[in-house]
């Protein structure tokens, strides 16, 4: 048995370097200089590791760095909120047709967002939002519904009933309930959400590229890509950049990743 | 369910009970009926914005789509005129199209084996009681947190033919032929049907290890709650009864994980058949479009080549081959939830 535990580490270990791998390798080019991060070379320490590129990177991408914050901010919040109210409704209430709304508001969530492009560029072009960032904010916020209202309501549905049959003898409205016993409540379903909807939205990239046209108004993932499409490639400045873009959402992960599997599981179906 | 002392039933009755003794104006009534009536339509007015978004945005935008794509609208300008499936019709004796569907068929075929593989073994070895269990679960599952154009950058950067994992062999003293990664136009086992080879394009390997390292973390993730979720009085009957533990794995914990290898099918699924930012950041569409896929084809035709009728019926395509996947799954496992 000795024997097996030994290799079982072993693959675990193996494993673990196929995870870290890619990380070590964007770690170990950012770290180098122009001259050194060329393809000979690859896998060699940098003679003098410096954060040179990724100053470069940050001054190249800094603008779209902050877009995506200008954009992941306003959208996580308001599409936490309006989760937050379908999923109330949806787990507590019962109306005519509400057994087949629930699924119509799903699938909105697996569909192929090709399906709705271009509608949805005529569309922000018409009202004026098309290239912004509110635009973008806007197309977040709808798309973000089915799997906030789904999460929330699997997490309001796990709301032991008795203290909304309390809440209701105690002579509170339906807005009373939610406000003074579902929010206070909501806390570990908001930090689920929030984080679920922060991470999509900040590696988002197909409604990145097509509502944004002009490279000002553009979120992080399509600077990083148009960075490693240009001319000459600066391979430190790429990794650095590409480090850069990553760095939100792993610390999310790395601070709060027991929210993060929730959510994750969530979009299983499953809550 | 746990026992708790009973309400004190008598408040339910105290209102009633006061309201008859003392006679109540007939404005207070209105106000209470029409207070009554607001509260019952309440939950239909608080849903009734995102129900309104949802048929808007979701399902009137692909009703546009659809009809779209049945128009000759294949300039910067709109023209509806009605063209029945001609932009279908068109699509399926494009090349292009041809090998998307080659692509994306094979791409998820050898995706979904390799993220329930990998995520399966890794979940069985962490199910072993292992030491740091906590540290390699974030290891296994902190490509989730990453953009799928990072995930691109880094491992287009690995498979570079000339450097990255070739570096690698050539260190390790491997003197014959390098393999060409995502450069290769190679189709294995290729029959020719159509205009295209139909068999397994070399260059979609390196896409499908850069997608399964991305996402067979959900797959661990769901395998190790599966397993889990197994009561160990299961197994302990299993070995009192002389099961060795190769027949417990093999009779026992994969048919009740069935169902989860089930849901991770169908949501990894679902993401592979529409793939877009990963071959966009990491090979584009490849050699003699090895690694193109339909999303990256609709992507540029539409808003590169303003061909928005022919992006529009591959988009519609898309949600096809989609809402087949989804739709069952989606009607399965909440008429499950209803049973529970």
């Amino acid at each position: 048995m000795k024997v097996g535990r030994a290799w079982i580490y072993m693959a675990l270990l193996v494993l673990t370097v196929f995870y870290l791998l890619p990380v070590y390798v964007l770690l170990l080019t950012g770290l180098k200089s122009f001259a050194e991060a060329d393809l000979t070379r690859m896998w060699n320490w940098p003679t003098q590791p410096s954060l040179a590129a990724f100053a470069k990177a940050w001054e190249k991408l800094s603008p779209n760095f902050m877009n995506s914050v200008y954009l992941v901010i306003p959208a996580t919040l308001i599409s936490s909120f309006i989760g937050s109210i379908n999923g109330y409704v949806l787990a507590r209430w019962r109306f005519r047709g509400s057994e087949i709304l629930f699924p119509a508001i799903l699938f909105g969530m697996f569909i192929p967002y090709q399906s709705i492009l271009i509608p949805l560029v005529r569309f922000l072009q018409s009202i004026g939002l098309y290239g912004s960032i509110p635009g973008l904010i806007l197309v977040h916020v709808v798309y973000g519904i089915p799997i906030t209202s789904l999460i929330f309501r699997n997490y309001y549905a796990s709301i032991p009933g008795e203290l909304v049959e309390a809440a209701k003898i105690d002579g509170a409205s339906l807005l009373g309930i939610y406000r003074w016993v579902m929010l206070p409540l909501s806390q570990p379903g908001f930090a689920v959400v929030a984080i679920w909807q922060f991470t999509q939205i900040w590696n988002d990239f197909l409604f990145a590229v097509t509502v944004t046209n002009k490279p000002a108004q553009q979120p992080i993932t399509v600077a990083l890509q148009n960075l490693a499409g240009s001319q000459i490639i600066e391979w430190n400045v790429q990794m650095a950049g590409a480090l850069l873009a990553a760095l939100p959402t792993l610390l999310v992960y790395v601070f709060l990743g027991r929210f993060f599997l929730r959510g994750l599981l969530a979009g299983a179906l499953k809550g | 369910m746990e026992e708790r002392p009973l309400d004190p039933a008598p408040t339910i009755g105290v209102p009633r009970v006061a309201e008859r003794a003392v006679p109540v104006p007939r404005w207070q009534q209105a106000v209470r009926e029409v207070r009554h009536r607001l509260e019952s339509g309440l939950p239909v007015l608080l849903i009734t914005p995102s129900v309104i978004a949802v048929l808007i945005f979701v399902y009137g935008f692909i009703g546009w789509t659809v009809y779209i794509s049945m128009t000759r609208w294949n300039d910067v300008l709109p023209d509806y005129t009605f063209v029945g499936l001609r932009n279908y019709i068109g699509l399926f004796q494009t090349p292009r199209f041809q090998a998307d569907i080659r692509n994306v068929v094979v791409f998820t075929a050898l995706f979904l084996l390799g993220a329930i593989v990998v995520g399966f073994f890794a979940a069985l070895l962490l199910d072993q009681r292992v030491k740091g269990e906590t540290f390699f679960r974030s290891v296994f599952l902190f490509p989730m947190a990453i953009s799928f154009i990072v995930t691109g950058i880094a491992w287009q950067w690995l498979f570079n033919p000339q450097t990255g994992i070739n570096l690698l062999l050539k260190y390790a003293g491997y003197s014959g032929p390098l393999p060409r990664w995502f450069t290769d136009p190679t189709i294995m086992f290729g029959v020719k049907v159509g205009a295209i080879q139909v068999g397994i394009p070399v260059a979609l390997i390196p896409v499908v290890i850069a997608a399964t390292w991305q996402l067979s973390g959900f797959t661990m993730a769901m395998y190790l709650a599966g397993l889990r979720g197994i009561p160990e009085e299961l197994r302990e009957a299993a070995r009192v009864d002389g099961a060795s533990e190769w027949q417990i794995y093999r009779h026992v914990i994969l048919p009740l994980l069935r169902p989860v290898t089930l849901s991770a099918l169908i949501v990894l699924g679902h993401i592979s058949l529409k793939i877009f930012d990963l071959t966009v950041a990491m090979t584009g569409s490849g050699p003699g479009f090895a690694t193109d896929m339909p999303a990256y084809f609709m992507f540029e035709t539409t808003f590169r080549g303003n061909h928005f009728a022919q992006g529009a019926a591959i988009a519609t395509l898309m949600l096809l081959l989609v809402a087949a996947l989804i739709i069952p799954y989606l009607r399965y496992s909440l008429s499950r939830e209803t049973e529970l």
